[in-house]
């Protein structure tokens, strides 16, 4: 059996499902954010499979630059958990619906 | 046949620490699953040839970012085991049924309908040349994509000063603030 371009695709597939079922059933935002980088490691892989799969380097550019803002989003995703456990102790991102005023 | 058996094993590892990051009840264990799943990832782009990005991948979401949540578990002290049940949204619940079994068969359905899923466009960002990863790369990054290089550094600017603002300590209350 050769390796193609589709099984990669497809585990890119099942991660990012992976991901966003986690995401829509658990509660804890540390949690959820985790399932924003599954999601994201998904489309990675996707990512470089086609990069490698016609030859082109553009698609590992933009693993790249995804990398880039997937840290930018935990720095800020955690700051904000921290600011918001640290007031309310032991919430879930049910109790943030407080916050829609 | 040695792609093949690389393949199958990081796929399992990639899975089963997806798996273990939405199932694991501890935050910690998640968090340690997530790593699993990384390094599974990490194995792919090597087996692909994006070696840079496997460094990367290693060195910025192992390093970093996983060392990063599980900083914070352990600051809020949020590590204990939870209950997967208690409290989910009814409609959220059937919201992830109907998204997980949707996306699954449409996947299914792509498997067996899409023989190749490449085109055969040539590419536009130049081609790949196995030996030379890295400078294809940092070629492609430093004259077609230079602008959004830049602005990824502004945009890690912006990250570091507001995760500073937003996770310091009030460091006093205003006199009309403490009266209340």
């Amino acid at each position: 059996m050769i390796v193609t371009t589709s099984w990669y695709l497809v585990l890119g597939a099942l991660l990012f499902i992976i991901g966003g079922v986690g995401l829509l059933v658990r509660r804890n935002p540390l949690i959820m954010l985790m399932c924003v980088e599954l999601m994201l490691n998904g489309v990675n892989l996707s990512f470089v499979a086609f990069s490698k799969a016609l030859g082109d380097i553009g698609g590992q550019t933009v693993v790249f630059f995804v990398l880039v803002v997937a840290a930018a989003e935990v720095v800020v995703g955690l700051g904000l958990i921290v600011a918001i456990l640290r007031r309310a102790p032991g919430s879930t991102a049910d109790d943030l619906s407080v916050l829609k005023g | 046949m040695v792609d093949t058996i690389v393949f199958l094993v990081a796929a399992a590892i990639c899975l089963t620490g997806a798996l273990g990051v939405i199932l694991a009840r501890n935050p910690v264990h998640s968090a340690l699953m997530l790593v699993m799943t990384l390094f599974g990832i990490a194995v792919q782009f090597v087996s692909q040839e994006a070696h840079f990005l496997a460094a990367v991948q290693v060195i910025v979401y192992a390093g970093a970012i996983v060392v990063l949540f599980l900083f914070v578990i352990m600051l809020l002290g949020v590590d204990t085991a939870q209950n997967l049940e208690i409290g989910a949204l009814p409609a959220q619940k059937w919201a992830a049924l109907c998204f997980g079994v949707g996306s699954l068969a449409l996947t299914g359905y792509i498997i067996l309908a899409v023989d190749n899923p490449v085109t055969g466009r040539p590419g536009m960002g130049g081609a790949i040349d196995e030996t030379a990863n890295v400078r294809l790369l940092a070629r492609s990054l430093f004259s077609n994509y230079v602008y959004a290089f830049e602005l990824t550094s502004l945009l890690l600017v912006i990250a570091v000063i507001g995760a500073v603002v937003l996770a310091r300590k009030p460091v006093k209350q205003l006199p009309e603030e403490a009266g209340r």
